[in-house]
């Protein structure tokens, strides 16, 4: 069992040749990458915290801010009841989900599963082309077109409402839902699509028991991240709301979102206010909720992959 | 067989485990493998082939919990000790149950590894393709097509490029993993061909599970069992009524796995 220790290959076992350095030098670069992500975060949350904790932690209660049914901020004695924002928040962005996702999966479905060659890919550029629209040409819609719209169609006084944000904004995160929802339809094996097909499946029944159950977690990110779109727009929904500073009781009363609150009122508030810092609380608010929204999203994609 | 009285090994494995988490997939094995032979390894679904051949060319980076404790050598060398673990794998090519031709060209495929370790001439180029092409059986049927997709091939064609890229890396040892599973008989024993002419210039680590074939082309063969290698022999001593434990003469006349 001698050892041929000196023929020339074995050497190279120790040599770190230029592919390895390249390796090493890669890695260091595509790692800074990665925590950059994690030090801008830190640094835009610090700022949003230091900004406002201050006074969140004296002299504002939580439980007030949460539960509190007035928003009323420059009159005197201030009143920082955040609960009409945030019903307002979750009334939107409940109907544009309505909206959004039977329209997304139906196009996600049609392009991925039933559409062929060219159609297909011009309706890939289509939605894209939806999601570039900018947000103050949606809100401009919201004011002129969706506005009359709903006052004749419904016979109500008011057209700037919960309907009309609610739309708005879903056909606003109907792009985002579609593509990712599409990534999903596509990343089940076509395998999968052929064995179902030998059985005399129909296209739809291919669909129905085969596709979308494997694609499930996918497409359920795919509904959290509309919803975090949705959640965080901010002058389209401005525009289209009405911005009634009140609980809304139904689809057709006005509302406003903690948003388009911060959006309307820090101009005005004086830097270092209760006010400014109570909406800085509100900007930490939201991060919380689109965190944990995406927190959850990774996490159901994630611990599907995990069971294989 | 024309081993001469020098029978050195190549590989060497000692108090070899492997676990995935907490789950034990290998353990206690210890075993030699020899220049120039084909070194088969039988055994039942689940007992822990695969597992070996990842330990031994160090294909744990995509396999997450994946531990691997025990000594392997490389031609003298301890595997946790090379400081280039890419230079290893360079060194050791490998074939899989299920052919993989990259969604590169017929030609690309061939010529990826070379061109990884620095090879850029043409000329040297087509050479190693074509060498490597025609060693493993597959040269005529694509010689005219080379640009062709070799993710497009059918399954034994695949196969056999799989087998003419890992030749193309000039490797010292070649292991392959049930690579017959998805090839068709006749491609199978085109392969097996091709297997013993290359017996002359590398080793040879077999995983296989068809038992005749192991007595087809191995010199010695271990059978491997839950975990654990039951029994290494020459080849002909096992099939020819001489294994020593009652699990293999089981396994080997069909009556488990
Ligand atoms: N990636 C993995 N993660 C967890 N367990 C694994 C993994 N690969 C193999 N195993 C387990 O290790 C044991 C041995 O598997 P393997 O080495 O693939 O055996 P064989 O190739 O003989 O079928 C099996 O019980 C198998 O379930
Ligand atoms: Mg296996």
């Amino acid at each position: 069992m001698s050892s041929p220790a000196r023929e020339p290959w074995l050497q190279a076992l120790d040599r770190r040749d230029a592919t390895w350095w390249i390796d090493r030098v890669c890695r260091g670069g595509v790692f800074v990458g990665g925590m950059s992500a994690i030090l801008f975060l830190t640094a835009i949350f610090l700022f949003i915290a230091t900004q406002g904790l201050d006074f969140a932690w004296h002299r504002l209660s939580l439980g007030q801010l949460l539960t509190g049914q007035r928003w009323e901020p420059t009159v005197e004695p201030p009143e920082y009841g955040a609960l009409p924002l945030i019903a307002g928040t979750a009334w939107i962005t409940a109907v544009a989900m309505l909206v959004a996702v039977p329209l997304s999966f139906g196009a996600a479905i049609y392009i991925g599963e039933f559409a062929r060659g060219r159609q297909r890919e011009w309706l890939k550029i289509l939605i894209e082309l939806l999601a570039a629209i900018p947000s103050v040409v949606w809100g401009v819609i919201g004011l002129q077109v969706m506005k009359p719209v709903i006052q004749q169609l419904f016979d109500v006084q008011v057209g700037l409402n919960v309907l009309n944000a609610g739309i708005i904004l879903g056909l606003m995160a109907a792009p985002i839902i579609t593509t990712i929802a599409e990534d999903a339809l596509k990343a089940v094996p076509d395998t999968y699509r052929e064995a179902a097909e030998a059985l005399g499946a129909t296209r739809w029944q291919i669909v129905r028991k085969v596709v979308l159950p494997h694609a499930r977690p996918g497409l359920s990110a795919a509904i959290l991240l509309g919803i975090g779109r949705a959640f965080g727009e901010t002058i389209a929904v401005l525009m289209a709301s009405g911005h009634r500073l009140m609980i809304p009781d139904s689809i057709f009363d006005s509302a406003a979102t903690i948003t388009a609150t911060i959006a309307a009122e820090l101009g005005e508030a004086a830097v270092g206010s209760d006010h400014y810092q109570v909406l800085f609380v509100l900007g930490l608010l939201l991060f919380g909720i689109t965190f944990a929204i995406n927190l959850t999203a990774d996490w159901i994609v994630r611990g599907r992959r995990g069971h294989g | 067989m024309v081993t001469g009285a020098t029978t050195r090994s190549l590989v060497t494995v000692r108090g070899l485990s492997v676990r995935y988490g907490n789950h034990v997939a290998l353990q206690g094995v210890d075993l030699d493998v020899n220049e120039n032979e084909i070194f088969g390894v039988i055994g039942p679904a689940n007992g822990g082939k695969t597992s070996f051949l990842r330990a031994l060319n160090r294909m744990d980076d995509f396999v997450p919990h994946m531990r691997v404790d025990g000594e392997v050598t490389f031609a003298g060398r301890d595997v946790r000790t090379i400081r280039n673990l890419y230079a290893l794998r360079r060194h050791i090519g490998v074939v899989f149950p299920l052919p993989v031709g990259l969604p590169l060209s017929i030609y690309d495929n061939v010529a990826l590894s070379p061109r990884l370790s620095g090879t850029r001439k043409r000329a040297q180029l087509d050479e190693i393709v074509e060498r490597c092409l025609r060693r493993a059986a597959l040269w005529d049927e694509v010689k005219d097509r080379l640009d062709g997709l070799g993710s497009l091939l059918s399954g034994g064609q695949q196969q056999r490029l799989t087998i003419a890229r890992a030749l193309s890396q000039d490797p010292e040892l070649l292991l392959l993993d049930e690579f017959s599973i998805a090839v068709d008989p006749v491609t199978t024993m085109r392969i097996e061909e091709v297997l013993k002419e290359l017996r002359q210039e590398l080793t040879i680590v077999l995983v296989t599970n068809l038992v005749q074939q192991a007595r087809r082309l191995a010199d010695r063969t271990a059978f491997f069992l839950d975990g654990r290698c039951v029994e290494i022999a020459a080849t002909d001593a096992l099939f020819g009524g001489g294994a020593r434990d009652q699990r293999t003469v089981d396994y080997l006349e069909g009556r488990f796995g």
